[in-house]
């Protein structure tokens, strides 16, 4: 695209890519030689002539053992996996019937119902916080995983269904019909027919849904309450700054740590979420 | 197949009497699949959003139900100082973090959208900012922040720019703790502008510029009259989730700042968090957050509007 001579390139392609790449990543290179680095090296004020950001020479793996020795970090996590899974599985299957309802069949009202689900979509959680905390309450759900199972739908499933529908209406009619002419009955022609070509869009939804699970935090914030409940954003803020004192060694290693299981979820399905985002912006 | 048929062995067919299948009528199928869906947004959207009009229309504390006392809340709310600087800083906020992420994400598109070599990989990393946890990522920030251990202020040290002891308080002064929320808001919504609008540049045929090549046309006046206006569908999509996102932000000011120094950075969220849970006001604090609605709500059909009219252009 860029022709002529090497400068141009530098200028104009490599130079600009390298500094967003640096921009992006920095606080993540911050982050992983932060939980490496002892604690006396980490605090050394910048202006000192021993300060040296970008290595260590000395790695240790206290901070981790902080971690996991002295803090509930573990549970944190396994709370947070356990609600991220539940949530999403309960938003795919509302949002795949919703979506394939509102994309595959007519019927009364399917406009108006189509537009309120994507206006709550448009509503954000901190609008609704402080009501749904006393509802929570109220229901008996307070300092319990299923207040955020239960409440994390309420933002996955718009999404998951907006996703599927966009992806039903591109598979085409004919293969349904066929499927009718055979003899299935409705239900079965979106089980065994329709549903099974979907499975790309659901892939997508899901880890959609599922980093969306992982990185909520007002909600968790609001509900949960004792150390053993809560999960791993709202663990690391209540366990690890103690009025103004910041443990920063396990605060960088429990950031990594709890980052890495959406890495990896996202790393797998990297191509679906990209056709995810692209396909919701398109959609 | 409102019937069934049945060879017997005698040679005629049997016509059955037709069998009760409720779910043939697309109608009932339809309500059946989105009675899941249904019953959670109302158990969790609707009746919260009622609830909360109720609690903004009375005096209720946590515990506590009160008395009705009409829009005595919201009242209070137009004469409260910090609700004004509120009300200012999202705006600004919204404001400002978008266009940045529009013209940076945009630019990052038009890199990414070349050929080059590693670039599903760059692609890859390029939307972490995006996928890992905002909390998590921001306390990152905030370290890289620190008045005493900021390795900001070493690289501007470094670079001359600043002497020693004499480094930039990021979170310490109101201005510059606003500028820093909004360098950690830029951070992590560019990855999801430049993979979504790179999406959109993928659906524009090269031909198109190509032929205005031929006629002449500079890359900046291809960029101008061919790509950006074929962009806008898309653009508009991304700028309307992200000014939702960005209005109603809690996260980032949460672990930044907490609305400090002195209620310099407070948005509607952390406001509403800090009355209605910090210190109890559960009706102030859901005032608050409701109040955020009406505005959200219009910024959210203006540009629905306007998107429908570019799409039908």
């Amino acid at each position: 695209m860029i022709e002529g001579a090497a400068w141009r390139r530098w200028v104009f392609f490599r130079l600009p890519m390298a500094i967003f790449l640096i921009f992006l990543l920095f606080p993540f290179y911050w982050m992983i030689i932060t939980t490496f680095r002892p604690d006396g090296e980490l605090y050394i004020p910048w202006y000192r002539a021993n300060y040296k950001p970008f290595w260590t020479w000395n790695p240790t793996t206290a901070h981790l053992k902080y971690l996991f020795g002295e803090t509930t970090f573990a549970i944190w996590m396994w709370n947070t996996t356990f609600i991220a899974v539940v949530a999403t599985a309960i938003s795919l299957f509302c949002g795949v019937l919703a979506g394939y309802a509102l994309s595959r069949l007519t019927f009364k009202g399917a406009a108006l119902l189509g537009t309120t689900i994507f206006i709550t979509y448009l509503v954000p959680q901190t609008l609704l916080f402080i009501p749904l905390s006393e509802i929570i309450r109220t229901y008996s759900l307070g300092d319990t995983p299923w207040s955020l199972i239960l409440s994390y739908p309420t933002f996955l499933i718009p999404f998951c269904t907006w996703l599927m529908m966009g992806y039903f209406k591109s598979v085409p009619k004919e293969l349904e019909e066929c499927a009718r002419i055979d003899g299935a009955a409705r239900w079965q022609a979106m089980l065994y027919i329709i549903i099974p070509v979907a499975v790309p869009g659901i892939l997508s939804a899901m880890i959609f849904a599922f980093t969306l699970s992982w990185n909520e935090f007002i909600y968790a914030l609001v509900f949960l309450s004792s150390p053993e409940q809560k999960t791993v954003p709202v663990g690391v803020i209540s366990e690890l700054v103690r009025g103004d004192v910041f443990f920063w060694g396990p605060l960088m290693a429990g950031a990594l740590l709890g980052s890495i299981p959406v890495a990896i979820a996202y790393s797998f399905f990297v191509e679906q979420y990209v056709s995810g985002v692209t396909g919701s912006v398109k959609g | 197949m409102a019937t069934t048929e049945m060879s017997v062995p005698g040679g005629g067919i049997i016509v059955g009497k037709p069998k009760w299948r409720p779910l043939e009528s697309e109608g009932n199928l339809a309500m059946l699949l989105l009675l899941p869906t249904i019953a959670l947004l109302l158990m969790f959207i609707a009746y919260p959003f009622m609830r909360g009009i109720l609690l903004a229309v009375t005096n209720s504390k946590v515990g506590v139900i009160g008395d009705f006392v009409g829009f005595e809340n919201f009242a209070r709310l137009l004469k409260d100082p910090i609700f004004h600087a509120v009300v200012y800083n999202t705006f600004l906020y919204t404001f400002v973090t978008t266009v940045f992420k529009l013209i940076l994400g945009l630019w990052l598109a038009l890199l990414l959208n070349r050929d080059f070599k590693f670039k599903a990989f760059t692609r890859a990393f390029i939307l972490l900012p995006f996928i890992v946890p905002t909390v998590l990522a921001c306390f990152a920030w905030k370290w890289m922040f620190d008045p005493t251990f900021s390795v900001l202020n070493w690289m501007l040290f470094k670079l001359g720019v600043v002497a020693a002891g004499a480094g930039v308080n990021w979170l310490g002064d109101g201005d510059l703790a606003m500028l820093s929320i909004m360098i950690v808001n830029i951070w992590r919504g560019v990855p999801f502008f430049a993979i979504s609008l790179m999406a959109g540049l993928q659906t524009i045929s090269p031909d198109l510029g190509e032929a205005a090549a031929i006629d002449g046309a500079k890359p900046l006046q291809r960029f101008w009259y061919i790509t950006w206006p074929l962009l806008m569908p898309v653009t508009m999509v991304v700028v309307l989730f992200s000014v939702i996102q960005t209005f109603s932000d809690f996260q980032i000011v949460y672990v930044m700042t907490g609305g400090g120094p002195a209620n310099a950075t407070h948005l509607f969220a952390t406001y509403a968090y800090q009355l209605g849970v910090g210190t109890g006001l559960l009706s102030q604090g859901a005032a608050v957050s409701l109040a955020m609605f009406p505005l959200l709500f219009g910024i959210v059909i203006f540009q629905l509007m306007y998107i429908r009219r570019v799409e039908t252009r």
